[in-house]
């Protein structure tokens, strides 16, 4: 099953590679990441995918929140979240070829970017399953790239990957 | 110039004494060279210059398993970094608090392959518990706070601090002010356990019929020994402790029943076996524990004390997970006890078979007292000799190896932090630099390196800075004129192919190699000699002494769990196992 977690992380140097590092390094799976900075200019927040069982999965989460740079853990797959995922492709075909593809797609939506000499670019959202199934109908000779966003997620309700907390530790 | 601007190197070792440090282990370098200045110019922090960084993070790794407290070494960039980083991996392995300090290449030089560049930060980041590169001067004194906070506390482990050089620029000062308080903002530090799961926990203590204690080093670095001893007195369980735990619980103790794994003892590993419950406090399910895990106490309940989240359920799950600091969880099991009215179980019939076990296969702590016509000195009768010459009450520091399980069998610690050996990475060369670590915190305590003629020589340079500081340390040196581990491995299961493991025409001459240093060397190969020359060791109070054994070269470590089997699947000799 794919789970998808979200990290609030402190925007320090090496901070992102002792996330990702952590995944190589005790054999756990990426399928997706996406970091970007936040509100608050001294955090980044991190949102990944892994395929993991339930088990790694909780040994991910108290590894992850291990790691000093790491301020919060959320495991978006056991909460009520809503998430999205959003993909640009570019296909060797018409503007009017394109649109069609995007409006049969199954519960997606989009819009074309650019058109230039045969070529179209789109870009499309929604559930990253249906992402993946537009991408494997496409014809082979009509498609030439793709990068997709990996998939974003947030809680809903008052639940939310927020702080300005500061822990004083005192030494008096 | 106000006088309280200082320069970053300046802080640096200012920042080190206002955290009380008064000894650091080191090795100069280029990026160094402004902190070295540093420290020539004040006599708080002394310097002890070793001669291989690896052996500057042995050192502090030694002096911080003795003491408890955090320990410091200090390195150039480059190789200087890389040197220490089986030093950082030794420590984290076993969670020893340490702050590491490795000069880097000026900051605007960072990147582009400069002279002894290394990326610090990144080669040493799965192996430390955080790290810090600085980039102002003036963040160091916090930095440093917060590095031996996060070192010393919670699970410990060691912290780098990646200083560039232009860091620590004399032309640069500012206001030194060693911050109070510091601020982290995520950093939570276990304490009590939850007293729902404490009330659990002793629910479960009481009802057992063949419980078990298993305590691992978190007793040791949580100070928690006289709480382990207090509750074990009220359970009446037999205790055993991990390779780190040893000492933890006093092993002349009559409920101790030595060690458990690997090399445990016959009667520890049939009881983790054969338990119904199975009450692991600071220890972690480390496979040379469980054996394989799918056959792990399988008719047990679990209940399992550790400060660290992610060790919990782990490799084994657990029946109740007590989350906490061992020291205090301990005094709230304890406190509980007293007040539960629940009967304790009967565990007369579970010590009688404990006591069946000891006797069919435990181990002979009486050896010196064989019949010994051939002259022919066992391993396993040093370690008893070290013992009794010094009365069970030495720091043992050990490298990685047969000797080690000797040791870690043979000499009871009855008291924790007396043990000191690279558990979980098992580092050959750990022995002596750690030795050094222990007579700098302790000069008037006998300090003995157990070792083997194949670790003693991925340290040997040591000897050198045991000369310049006069460090009495005792060297017992296994000598089996191979690598005996590799050996019975290969015995055991390579048909007897010995594959790069023997290089006994080109050892050195250890008595002489001992006295070209200044120190002493002594050579024992007959058992009648052995008492004598470990005796004449430990007399020789302000000297070296080098005491070279050379021992049975067939001899291997038993008992010895089957790979992929049970606990109770050992080999209790060359002939026998019990599968």
């Amino acid at each position: 099953m794919l789970s998808h977690i979200a990290i609030l992380l402190e925007n320090q140097p090496g901070a992102l590679s002792r996330v990702v590092g952590l995944f190589s390094q005790r054999g756990y799976n990426i399928d997706s990441l996406s970091v970007a900075p936040t509100q608050d200019s001294t955090l980044s927040r991190l949102t990944m995918t892994t395929s993991e069982n339930p088990e790694t999965i909780n040994q991910i989460l108290r590894q992850l929140f291990k790691l000093v740079d790491v301020v919060m853990v959320q495991n978006l797959s056991e909460a009520e979240a809503h998430s999205i995922e959003l993909a640009i492709i570019k296909l060797i075909a018409s503007k009017e070829k394109v649109e069609k593809i995007i409006s049969n797609a199954n519960k997606l939506e989009g819009k074309i970017l650019n058109e230039q000499d045969e070529h179209t670019m789109f870009e499309i959202w929604g559930d990253s399953s249906n992402i993946d199934a537009l991408l494997a109908s496409l014809k082979d000779e009509e498609f030439l790239e793709v990068t997709r966003s990996g998939l974003l997620g947030m809680t809903k309700g008052s639940v939310a990957l927020n702080t300005n907390d500061q822990t004083k530790i005192s030494y008096d | 110039m106000s006088k309280n601007l200082i320069n970053g190197g300046g802080a640096l070792i200012r920042a080190l004494a206002d955290e009380n440090i008064d000894l650091i282990f080191g090795y100069p370098g280029g990026a160094a060279l402004h902190i070295y200045d540093a420290i020539y110019q004040q006599n708080e922090v002394q310097h002890i210059l070793v001669r291989h960084e690896q052996a500057a993070v042995h050192a502090a790794d030694g002096f911080a398993r003795a003491t408890g407290k955090t320990g410091v070494a200090l390195v150039t960039s480059g190789p200087g970094a890389t040197n220490a980083i089986t030093g950082i991996a030794t420590a984290y392995m076993d969670s020893i608090p340490l702050v590491v300090i490795s000069g880097q290449v000026a900051s605007h030089l960072i990147g582009t392959d400069a002279f002894q560049e290394t990326d610090m930060i990144g080669i040493s980041r799965p192996i430390v518990k955080h790290s810090f590169l600085v980039q102002s001067a003036e963040e160091i004194p916090a930095i440093v706070k917060k590095a031996f906070h996060i070192a010393s506390s919670g699970r410990p482990g060691p912290v780098v601090i990646d200083v560039p050089k232009d860091m620590t620029d004399p032309k640069v000062t500012f206001e030194y002010k060693y911050p109070k308080d510091l601020y982290l903002r995520s950093y939570p530090i276990l304490g009590e356990a939850d007293s729902a799961h404490v009330f659990e926990a002793v629910k479960i203590l009481k009802e057992a019929k063949k419980p078990v204690i298993y305590a691992g080093g978190g007793v040791i670095q949580s100070n928690a020994s006289e709480e382990l001893i207090n509750l074990s007195k009220m359970v009446g369980a037999p205790v055993t402790n991990t390779l780190m735990g040893l000492g933890a619980f006093p092993a002349t103790d009559n409920q101790f029943i030595g060690m458990l794994g690997m090399h445990g003892t016959y009667e520890a590993n049939m009881v983790m076996s054969e338990a119904d419950l199975i009450f692991n406090v600071g220890a972690r399910f480390d496979d040379r524990i469980t054996n394989n895990p799918k056959k792990f106490g399988l008719e047990a309940k679990k209940i399992h004390v550790d400060s660290d989240p992610s060790s919990i359920d782990k490799i084994i799950n657990v029946d109740v997970a007590l989350q906490g600091d061992a020291k205090l969880v301990l005094s709230q099991l304890c406190a509980e006890f007293k007040k539960s009215e629940l009967e304790n179980a009967d565990l007369k019939p579970w010590w009688k078979q404990i006591n069946g076990w000891k006797q069919k296969h435990g181990l002979n702590h009486d050896m010196l007292d064989l019949e010994n016509q051939n002259e022919i000195i066992l391993p396993q009768q040093v370690i008893q000799s070290l013992y009794k010459v010094t009365k069970g009450k030495a720091f043992i520091t050990s490298d990685v190896g047969q000797h080690q399980m000797f040791a870690a069998q043979y000499y009871k610690f009855d008291e924790p932090r007396k043990w000191i050996n690279s558990g979980g990475l098992g580092t050959m060369g750990f022995g002596l630099p750690s030795a050094m670590g222990v007579k700098f915190a302790f000069p008037d305590e006998d300090v003995a390196c157990v070792t083997g003629e194949g670790s003693i020589q991925m340290c040997i340079q040591e000897l050198s800075t045991c000369s310049q500081y006069g460090l009495p340390v005792k060297i017992v040196n296994l000598n089996n004129r191979a690598l005996g581990m590799v050996k019975q491995w290969q015995d055991m299961q390579y048909g007897g192919r010995y594959s790069s493991i023997s290089y006994e025409d080109s050892l050195p001459d250890f008595v002489k190699l001992a006295e070209s240093f200044g120190h002493v060397g002594l050579k024992v190969e007959k058992f009648s000699e052995l008492n004598s020359a470990m005796e004449e060791a430990f007399s020789l109070k302000d000297r070296l002494v080098f005491l070279d054994v050379l021992i049975d070269p067939d001899e291997h470590v038993y008992p010895m769990l089957e790979a992929g089997g049970s606990m109770s699947e050992m080999r209790i000799s060359k002939k026998d196992k019990t599968f």
